[in-house]
């Protein structure tokens, strides 16, 4: 294991994954932008500051485990995996070509530190738990972090899987979830409303807070917090902001699921300062 | 051939015997644990026993995630719940991910009787048989699911297997091993070819002794592999008796009538009746009585296989297309 970088190393990453995640999709013409940018600092403080992770070894048996449940926020999971040297940075920008590694969402049957397919919204939690009691029968220490999308907590299986962490008392799960407030068809607010968010995983018997999802302080102090809870999961939402990063990106339903033009990217580029 | 045992039951005792034999194997179910059998594993087995409620979605997903965790899950509620409810589950996490995960689905067919037809699966067959990965069971006996699911136990990968709920006649005895890809010829004949599947094996054993007594000679096949189907064996049976009937208990579409019928279009055109269910949903009444309704008995194989040998002895080698609305009135 790597020393843990500080938290200034951390939001250098966060700024590099960011410009990663931008030329990703300019070069592939398409992709899912502005929940790769909401989730960046959440999947960079979890995987460089939380997680037992083997730099460059995705297989280490004793790793933490991950699932991107909101599997279309694959650009900035890989970007993150190839920062830990699961594979080679150039293969970030074959993402969604034909017999590339980086699949349109996560495939865990080509890419390397991926534990598993996601895309099919509302799964990754019953999967996490599964994860999670295994952890358990095994007597193994590990602990299991899985990301949300706020669209997709809109799925009834989240709410069966939100049930069966409490019922058995998974005090080695954690859940974040990137409250973006969009989704494809409008704020969530409007296509479907799902507050009182945090009083309904509370209600649920979950561990709740809620937290700044782009300040990696707030973030790792979160974790930190989840570590001492027994007998309960952990619930983490995190306030983001879609497109985080570029300001012409923020808040716009517009980038759920469009790659960036040519004036835009430059425009990112620009913002995001050089790599 | 008096002894009766259901596949369910047999399930349920080789599921506990498994689980003393190996640490690994754990065993989910949704709040049906006393139908499926898995009760006998979560006596003896407490802490390996999880059950998620009714709740079929995060039951797949549940074991998913525990095969990830390098456990052996079962996952067991009934074939309509499983297959149905949950598809796009087994689709997304199961089997796109490959995972060491076995669905054990009872309560297959209409033989579930007097629950109706919001119980009765007869499409989960053709729902797993579509799905890349997946391997598709049904087994025909007790001895068959017992080697079965010792057999999945061992195999690293995604199994569906349908038990029923009714007891059925003893066909294998405990020499019995099951190969995946391979079915087994349990009657050799030269006239047609009867090709069953679960409760309807031993229909086609019934209706082969009736038609032996017409002096029509016929082959017995069990496919109870429907996927991977050992199609060289049903290609050559065709071959050899220019006739096929396929029995089972499930719709005449998307299952074993499907699969046949793929494998004779593509290898050798053959005359073929399928015996299933068409186009129908089920109803409640007796298993027995259902089944007759249903026209999946040994005579209904045998009134098909006669018709077929008929039609061969009328129209020589080449096969004929038949006239529309022959077997059951529809046609599909």
């Amino acid at each position: 294991m790597n020393a843990i970088p500080d938290e200034a190393q951390l939001q250098e990453v966060a700024r590099q994954v960011r410009l990663d995640i931008v030329e990703m999709l300019y070069r592939a013409g398409s992709g899912h932008l502005g929940g790769s940018l909401s989730a960046a600092d959440i999947l960079v403080a979890l995987f460089f500051g939380e997680m037992r992770l083997e730099a460059g070894d995705p297989c280490w048996p004793d790793r933490d485990r991950f699932i991107l449940s909101k599997g279309h926020g694959a650009p900035a999971y890989y970007a993150v995996l190839s920062r830990l040297g699961y594979f080679p940075r150039e293969e970030l920008f074959t993402l969604r070509q034909f017999g590339s590694i980086l699949q349109g969402h996560p495939d865990a049957g080509c890419t390397p530190g991926v534990e598993i397919s996601t895309g099919s919204l509302g799964q990754g939690l019953s999967i996490a738990n599964g994860l999670a009691l295994a952890a358990r029968l095994n007597g193994h220490g590990r602990r299991v972090y899985v990301l949300l999308g706020d669209g997709e907590v809109q799925e009834g299986q989240i709410w069966e899987a939100a049930m069966t962490a409490a019922h058995y008392g998974l005090d080695n799960l954690v859940a974040v979830l990137d409250r973006n407030r969009l989704q494809i068809d409008g704020r969530t607010a409007e296509v479907m409303s799902i507050e009182p968010l945090a009083d309904k995983w509370r209600a649920f018997g979950w561990h709740t807070l809620e937290v700044d999802g782009h300040s990696i302080p707030e973030l790792l102090k979160a974790f930190k917090t989840c570590r001492a809870v027994k007998d309960r999961p952990s619930m983490i939402i995190a306030h983001t902001v879609k497109g985080k990063g570029v300001s012409i990106f923020e808040d716009q339903k517009k980038y759920h699921g469009v790659a960036p033009n040519e004036e835009e990217y430059r425009q990112a580029l620009k913002e995001l300062g050089t790599a | 051939m008096s002894a009766k045992e259901s596949t369910r039951v047999e399930y349920g005792k080789t599921l506990a015997q498994l689980g003393a034999e190996n640490p690994r194997i754990v065993a989910l179910d949704a709040d049906l644990s006393g139908s499926t059998q898995t009760h006998l594993f979560a006596k003896a087995f407490k802490e390996r026993f999880f059950n998620l409620g009714v709740a079929e979605q995060d039951l797949m997903g549940t074991a998913a995630g525990l095969a990830l965790g390098g456990m052996i899950p079962f996952a067991s509620t009934f074939a309509m719940f499983a297959t149905g409810r949950a598809w796009e589950q087994i689709r997304q996490t199961i089997a796109y991910g490959n995972l060491n995960v076995k669905i054990v689905a009872s309560h297959g067919g209409v033989t579930v009787g007097e629950d109706g037809g919001s119980h009765q699966a007869l499409e989960d067959l053709a729902l797993m048989r579509i799905l890349p990965n997946m391997t598709v069971l049904v087994p025909a006996d007790g001895p068959e699911t017992r080697a079965m699911v010792r057999w999945a136990a061992s195999y690293p990968g995604p199994v569906y297997l349908r038990t029923g709920r009714m007891a059925v006649p003893v066909i294998y005895d405990d020499s019995y091993r099951f190969q995946p890809g391979k079915s087994s010829l349990l009657r050799e004949g030269d006239d047609v070819t009867l090709m069953g599947i679960g409760v309807m094996v031993h229909a086609c054993l019934e209706a082969a002794t009736s038609l032996a007594r017409e002096g029509i000679s016929a082959r017995v096949l069990n496919l109870s592999c429907l996927k991977p189907l050992d199609w060289e064996l049903v290609a050559d049976s065709a071959r050899r008796t220019g006739a096929v009937v396929t029995a089972e208990e499930h719709m005449a579409t998307g299952g074993l009538g499907s699969a046949v019928s793929e494998v004779l279009s593509e290898h050798c055109p053959a005359r073929l009746a399928r015996i299933g269910v068409r186009d129908t949903f089920g109803t409640s009444g007796k298993p027995e009585h259902l089944l007759k309704h249903y026209g999946l008995t040994a005579a209904d194989i045998t009134a098909a296989a006669r018709r077929l040998c008929r039609q061969k002895a009328e129209n020589g080698g080449a096969p004929v297309v038949e006239p529309a609305a022959a077997a059951q009135g529809k046609t599909r």
